[in-house]
């Protein structure tokens, strides 16, 4: 029984990542076909001395990191403001947070998009590096109201009055205090911002005007043109890069209940 | 030394505190002086907690004001007054180490640094924990981490600390230690201490001053041994230490009648055949020969305390408790002497002897003989009785008459059980719905403050047309 449940288990890997494996094995590969013709890094450095990829890249960091940085200053603000409503209030507006994870990428691209262009004409702007940063902020920051929420609610209340008791006024307290207290909840709304920022697709096409480039729309152009190992490369970077922030944030959560376990 | 200890720091004027309806303070008045150890003392509930966060800062009463030295500070911060607060659970900065929770206060204050590092240390001092300044507070066992806490809020030099029952979270024996350890740094500081705490043991051996609240009002404000020897009513007897509490008759000045014989007390001014509440606490009662006492009762069991022997004894239907360093056995006749002093006469809390109110006919019906009233928007239905429909009728009722409903028929919701004292045949029991207070027997014992359905017997009522109610 013990046996099948492995086997089980094994099967279902597998199958979930066969194809990223194939993706990273033939990033490896010799040759620019799916035959397999010997191991080599030359798609790797090709990638790094085409000038495009590595702008598309810069371009995709920037986005995320900003993104993130005002996903999480506007969603701790956010689910200290949601926390504070109390009732039918509050549910609504935590639902309100919530529809716009659940929402289609697509359909949120479409209204973004909708919105700039409407926007773009009457106050004279074009799409771009703006428009792209807005729109992964307007989808990252309830990510971080998911994150920062619970913390808030396990908060001990009577520390936030301890730092007002102890001469800090209303500012400082949370500054000294609260925030320290919901940063656990902060920095995995953050990371999880910056994932999902790095990996949008969907938004970033809508939203990006006609220049600006990241590296997932300059993958998506370049299997239009002609299929290069390229790709692969690029690609196996990028899930690289994800499944460590995923990890980051894996670890640090457990920290974080060990060290809540440990407080009880 | 005398002379300061005289002096009012804080004091409260007719503080009102509501929360939705509900009256958590009713126009309570406290004075808290420079350099004491004031313990405020009651039930759950009963608004302790909340006078304490009125005087801390978090919470605005309703009505009345709050005085420091003479100035009001009504709407004045936390962070603007000059008293601070050890909370329930402690309420650490997990994030900061021991030296940085302690140091915190002065930090915000921008005191320099050489000063904050010889204030910390002593303090440290103070409260017995040399040498932890690098310890992480979570490392920290209870009774260290409640240290911390008053460290942290003493280091800051109030007038005035504040403590929410900071012993609750600790063990017995830890609890002890710290109770001790309290009242030396308390002296050591000679800073005022406000207590809050459910314990009376806690109360008495810390305090200089006791306030007994019950209910949103304070029962009593006094010196521990005041309050335990001359209790004001049966709620603070029975709240702070063992007690036997009895009804009797105040036949005239210093003549008492408990359980039909006449004793000799001390007391003056009740008047005359006034019905009382007595206490007797269980040390001051002398076995004697049956002969040689008035009062002769059977032991019925015999416990040993250590110290003393604790029996109980039935005297005319009454259980009394007797501590003595004598045991009698179980089944032995005595005689229970009791000297004037001893005796504390107390007025009644429920002035009259039956609960009497006034109840509109909603619905009758003559051929059946029956009436449907309404009591405090709760609907009754009486048998054996006829009234007009839209007659006020008054309505009185034995204390017998009422008990705690356990069904849905017929009762007023969410009465709050404001006192429940044993009287040595039966539990007398105060409760408070929306209009008024109730007098019940009982004799099931009921939890202090809760809230529970409350139903009538009109069997035993008295029931007449409202006087002058026709008119209008």
């Amino acid at each position: 029984m013990k046996k099948l449940t492995k086997l089980y288990t094994a099967l279902i890997i597998v199958f979930m990542y066969m194809p990223i494996v194939t993706l990273i094995l033939f990033s490896f590969n010799n040759g620019k076909t799916t035959v397999w013709k010997g191991f080599t890094l030359r798609w790797y450095t090709d990638l790094f001395r085409d000038s495009q990829i590595i702008s598309s890249l810069w371009n995709t960091l920037l986005v995320a990191f900003l993104a993130s940085i005002f996903a999480t200053i506007l969603g701790t603000m956010a689910a200290i403001g949601i926390n504070n409503f109390k009732g039918k209030k509050k549910i609504f507006i935590q639902n309100a947070s919530n529809i716009e994870i659940l929402t289609p990428d697509i359909v949120t691209g479409v209204a973004l998009m909708l919105m700039f262009t409407m926007l773009g004409t009457a106050f004279h702007f074009k799409m771009g590096f703006v428009t792209v940063l807005l729109s992964h902020i307007t989808f990252c920051t309830p990510y971080v109201v998911l994150n920062v929420l619970p913390r808030i609610r396990h908060m001990d209340y009577s520390v936030y009055e301890a730092a007002l008791d102890l001469g800090c006024n209303p500012w400082q307290a949370f500054r000294k205090v609260v925030i320290h207290e919901l940063m656990p909840g902060m920095v995995s709304g953050f990371l999880m911002s910056f994932t999902f920022s790095m990996d949008d697709f969907v938004i970033t096409y809508f939203t990006r005007g006609s220049a600006f480039q990241t590296l997932s729309i300059q993958i998506y152009s370049m299997t239009h043109q002609r299929i290069s190992p390229k790709i692969n490369a690029l690609s196996a970077l990028l899930f690289a890069a994800i499944l460590i922030l995923m990890l980051i944030v894996n670890i640090k959560d457990r920290k974080v209940e060990k060290q809540q376990a440990q407080r009880v | 030394m005398a002379n300061n200890k005289n002096d009012v720091i804080i004091s409260l004027r007719d503080i009102f505190v509501e929360f939705d309806g509900e009256v958590i303070l009713n126009h309570i008045n406290l004075d808290i002086k420079d350099k004491e150890f004031l313990t405020i003392l009651g039930p759950s509930g009963c608004g302790k907690t909340t006078t304490l966060r009125i005087i801390g800062g978090f919470l605005e009463p309703e009505q009345g004001t709050v005085t420091f030295e003479g100035e009001k500070i009504n709407g004045l911060p936390p962070y603007k007054r000059n008293v601070n607060t050890v909370f329930q659970k402690y309420s650490l900065f997990p994030h900061l180490n021991v030296f940085d929770n302690i140091a915190f206060g002065m930090k915000i204050k921008k005191l320099p640094k050489n000063e904050i590092k010889r204030r910390v240390k002593e303090m440290l001092a103070i409260v017995d924990l040399k040498g932890y300044e690098k310890r992480s507070v979570s490392k920290l066992s209870g009774g260290q981490q409640q240290r911390v806490a008053i460290a942290r809020a003493l280091v800051c030099d109030p007038k005035v600390l504040l403590l929410d029952e900071p012993l609750g979270a600790l063990d017995l024996k830890l609890r002890k230690n710290m109770q001790w350890e309290l009242k030396q740094i308390q002296q050591k500081t000679n800073t005022a201490f406000v207590y809050v705490t459910h314990d009376q043991e806690e109360a008495l051996t810390m305090s200089d001053t006791v306030v007994v609240m019950n209910n949103g009002v304070i029962e009593q404000i006094g010196a521990p041994a005041d309050v335990y020897n001359e209790p004001v009513n049966a709620f603070v007897a029975d709240f702070i230490g063992e007690a036997n509490i009895l009804n009797g008759t105040m036949l005239d000045d210093c003549r008492v009648k408990i359980l039909g014989e006449e004793l000799e007390c001390v007391d003056k001014g009740f008047g005359q055949n006034t019905p009382v509440d007595i206490v007797i606490r269980p040390e001051d009662i002398e076995v004697v020969k049956p002969e040689e006492a008035k009062l002769v009762g059977e032991v019925t069991e015999v416990v040993f305390k250590g110290v003393h022997y604790e029996m109980t004894v039935m005297c005319k239907g009454c259980e009394w408790i007797i501590h003595s360093t004598e045991c009698s056995p179980v089944g032995s006749k005595i005689g229970m002497k009791i000297i004037p002093f001893n005796i504390q006469i107390m007025n009644k809390m429920f002035l009259a002897e039956k609960n009497t109110f006034y109840a509109e006919v909603i619905s009758a019906s003559e051929e059946e003989n029956k009436i449907t009233v309404k009591v405090e928007d709760s609907e009754f239905d009486i048998e054996n009785y006829y009234f007009e429909t839209g007659s006020t009728l008054e309505i009185s009722l034995p204390p017998r008459a009422l008990s705690i409903a356990g069904d849905g028929v017929g009762h007023i919701d969410d009465v709050y059980i404001e006192s429940v004292i044993f009287k040595g045949e039966h539990n007398e029991i105060i409760l408070e719905s929306d209009e008024q207070k109730w007098l019940m027997q009982s004799d099931v014992d009921e939890q202090v403050a809760t809230y529970v359905p409350l139903k009538f017997d009109f069997t035993q009522a008295e029931i007449k047309l409202k006087e002058g109610a026709n008119e209008t």
